[in-house]
């Protein structure tokens, strides 16, 4: 059983391999000897209750949070000896929790900065606003619904309005993981409606692991879902399998 | 002279605006104040003008990169000794040092019974070397302390502590090394650039230009850096460095790099200082200076560069008059003004310039002028024709 399962992580070619990772902050382990696997173009969803360690993973995974003892692989990568904007630039990408965008900056400055391209001092110096990165910035901004709001400072945007800059600023660096954290959290139910038809815009031709606690939101979206507790894997799999495991009722879903 | 810029400007990185507003500095500097002012007052002017090439490294890396460090008379320090070293060797020839124990060595290296020239004052011989070593030297220094800090993500107000401790540190090296440095007193005494006689009202006057026109050439640059790409993320930096590291970026070399270029530019003012003051002396490198520094930037509006310069020339036109009436109230009005800026203005007399009287110039110039501490506009979207600079 356990060979097979060796030899299956072996043969497959997983975007994403996380094995035996562990994470401890002054001995209290936050991630707790986690492994899982995504698959190439494959949704998955962690959930689970607070101080899980989900935002852990993905700080991990990222290089925000370096790990105790354990392995990232992406795409044959070693993650946890690369630097955070190495991992970027291997095609990670990451949006954070609260939405996190640069409010003096113009939407279309936002998406700029955000471009693959002059990521160097000599680069950033350098670089020109050519007609192919005006076409990509105007491209994206029609995906995220700020088509209209190029020349508007990005403090003026609504909570939901700047949720999905972030997540376009993402997207302009097409990344092959796409990383959420709470996309729809503190949105209207139009804005989540909108967000939901977004995300699956956006997650064609890549891997997105998607944090959330929003059940309707996971069942649209989720191919896996894997469930946290104490920094440990409680449960994974289809959201029926899981919804219907009696350990994950009991801590997380309730009654 | 301020005709609208055609609108094909905007691939430029000077808006219109920009540009009327350098035009009128120059012109204030080049041609109102020396036809103003007699030469002893202008001369003060040039004195200030080489604390503005601080206040102008300070607007880029305070204003827009949000590093603040009250060690910049470290770098203007740094400026103004190289200098100051070449001009007195070219002061010290044997000739004119024929009494000393040591003929062709400074003359406060003698009094301190040093007998050779040190080796790191030789080259200093030479003026093209001298030239270089003005701005690199400070560059290398800043790099080393900006690698040291800012990759262990060193920043806020631990960085602004360590490089005021970095300020009182070259004070007391300096002080403490007298024989190599000309100790309390500096290095006094300084003649001629390259067998010219800089002490004459004439090659003063000449300085005074020179020091403009250096100035006006920093501050091209320094909007070169503001509008470029680079400037923006120097922007989005301040505000989420997270969003930027992960944005692929390397954070820490943008901050060493703002940091070096702001070395650069407050060792060229020193280096200015020098040559319009006749000496250097470890006054102008340590704490208080620098701090003096930082309040002139505070005062003009730390997010705009030509803001920067006319806050350290009123600030510093307020210290002489001052000074002259009632010197020991000075300190206190430098203070208050400081006080006054953190409270009521905080982007300084740019930011009540552009609050209050920009909207109503506005009209005059073809042209609505920014928001308040706007950075430049993005261009509209690719179809669209290029739109006057500032639309929103």
């Amino acid at each position: 059983m356990n060979t097979q399962l060796i030899t299956d992580t072996m043969n497959k070619d997983f975007v994403l391999a996380v094995e035996g990772l562990t994470v401890s902050f002054d001995g209290f382990k936050a991630v707790n000897d986690l492994s899982f696997y995504v698959d190439e173009n494959e949704i998955r969803v962690i959930i689970g209750p607070n101080g899980a360690g989900k935002t852990t993973v993905l700080d991990l995974i990222c290089g925000r949070t370096k790990a105790t003892t354990g392995s990232i692989r992406f795409k044959e990568r070693e993650l946890t000896r690369m630097k955070e904007h190495e991992i970027v630039r291997a095609g990670v990408g990451r949006k954070f929790q609260n939405p996190s965008i640069y409010e003096d900056l113009t939407v279309f400055e936002n998406l700029e900065i955000s471009y693959p391209k002059g990521r160097t001092v000599v680069g950033a110096l350098t670089f020109r606003r050519d007609t192919a990165v005006k076409e990509r910035v105007q491209e994206i901004a029609e995906t995220i619904f700020l088509a209209d709001q190029l020349d508007q400072r990005a403090e003026y945007l609504s909570h939901g309005q700047k949720q999905w800059l972030e997540i376009g600023m993402l997207l302009i660096q097409d990344p092959e993981l796409l990383m959420l954290d709470e996309p729809v959290a503190g949105m209207s139910v139009s804005e989540r409606k909108k967000t939901a038809e977004l995300l699956n815009t956006i997650i064609k031709n890549r891997s997105v692991i998607v944090i959330e606690h929003d059940m309707k939101f996971v069942e649209d979206i989720a191919h896996k879902v894997t469930v946290l507790h104490q920094g440990k894997i409680l449960s994974e799999g289809s959201m029926a399998k899981v919804q219907a495991d009696p350990k994950v009722i009991e801590v997380y879903l309730g009654h | 002279m301020t005709i609208p810029a055609p609108k094909s400007a905007r691939t430029f990185f000077l808006r219109p605006q920009d540009m009327i507003g350098i035009a009128l500095l120059a012109l204030l500097l080049l041609v109102v104040l020396p036809l103003a002012l007699d030469n002893f007052r202008l001369q003060f002017v040039g004195k200030y003008l080489t604390y503005a090439f601080v206040a102008l490294g300070l607007v880029l890396c305070w204003g827009y990169a949000g590093i603040l460090s009250l060690g910049q008379g470290v770098f203007f320090g740094l400026g103004g000794y190289c200098m100051a070293m070449y001009l007195k060797l070219e002061a010290s020839s044997p000739e004119n040092t024929k009494i000393q124990s040591t003929p062709g060595i400074p003359d406060f290296m003698d009094w301190n019974q040093i007998t050779s020239l040190p080796w790191f004052w030789e080259p200093f011989r030479s003026f093209g070397f001298t030239t270089l070593a003005v701005i690199v030297v400070p560059a290398i220094f800043a790099f080393i302390v900006g690698f040291a800090m800012f990759k262990r993500r060193v920043g806020g107000v631990y960085f602004a502590i360590i490089t005021q401790a970095l300020a009182a540190i070259l004070t007391i090296l300096i002080i403490g090394q007298q024989g190599y440095t000309g100790g309390i007193n500096g290095i006094t005494d300084l003649r001629s650039l390259h067998g010219w006689d800089i002490r004459t009202d004439s090659a003063k006057t000449i300085l005074y230009f020179i020091c403009v026109g250096l100035l006006l050439a920093c501050i091209l640059l320094a909007y070169f850096v503001k509008s470029s790409k680079l400037g923006r993320i120097l922007v989005a930096m301040r505000d989420k460095e997270d969003r930027v590291r992960f944005s692929g970026y390397d954070v820490s070399s943008f901050k060493i790099f703002v940091f070096c270029l702001a070395a650069s530019l407050s060792a060229i003012g020193g280096a200015m200082f020098t040559l319009q003051v006749g000496f250097m002396s470890p006054s102008f490198v340590g704490i208080v200076p620098s701090i003096e520094m930082v309040i002139y930037t505070a005062v003009g509006g730390r997010l705009s560069i030509l803001g920067a310069i006319y806050g350290t020339l009123l600030v510093n036109w307020a210290k002489t008059s001052f000074s002259e009436s009632f010197p020991e109230l000075w300190l206190f009005g430098l203070g208050g003004l400081f006080i006054a800026v953190v409270l009521i203005f905080p982007n300084g007399i740019a930011g009540l310039w552009q609050s209050y009287v920009a909207p109503r110039l506005g009209p005059l110039f073809g042209g609505a002028p920014t928001r308040r501490a706007a950075p430049p506009s993005a261009s509209p979207p690719a179809s669209g024709p290029i739109a006057p600079a500032a639309a929103e």
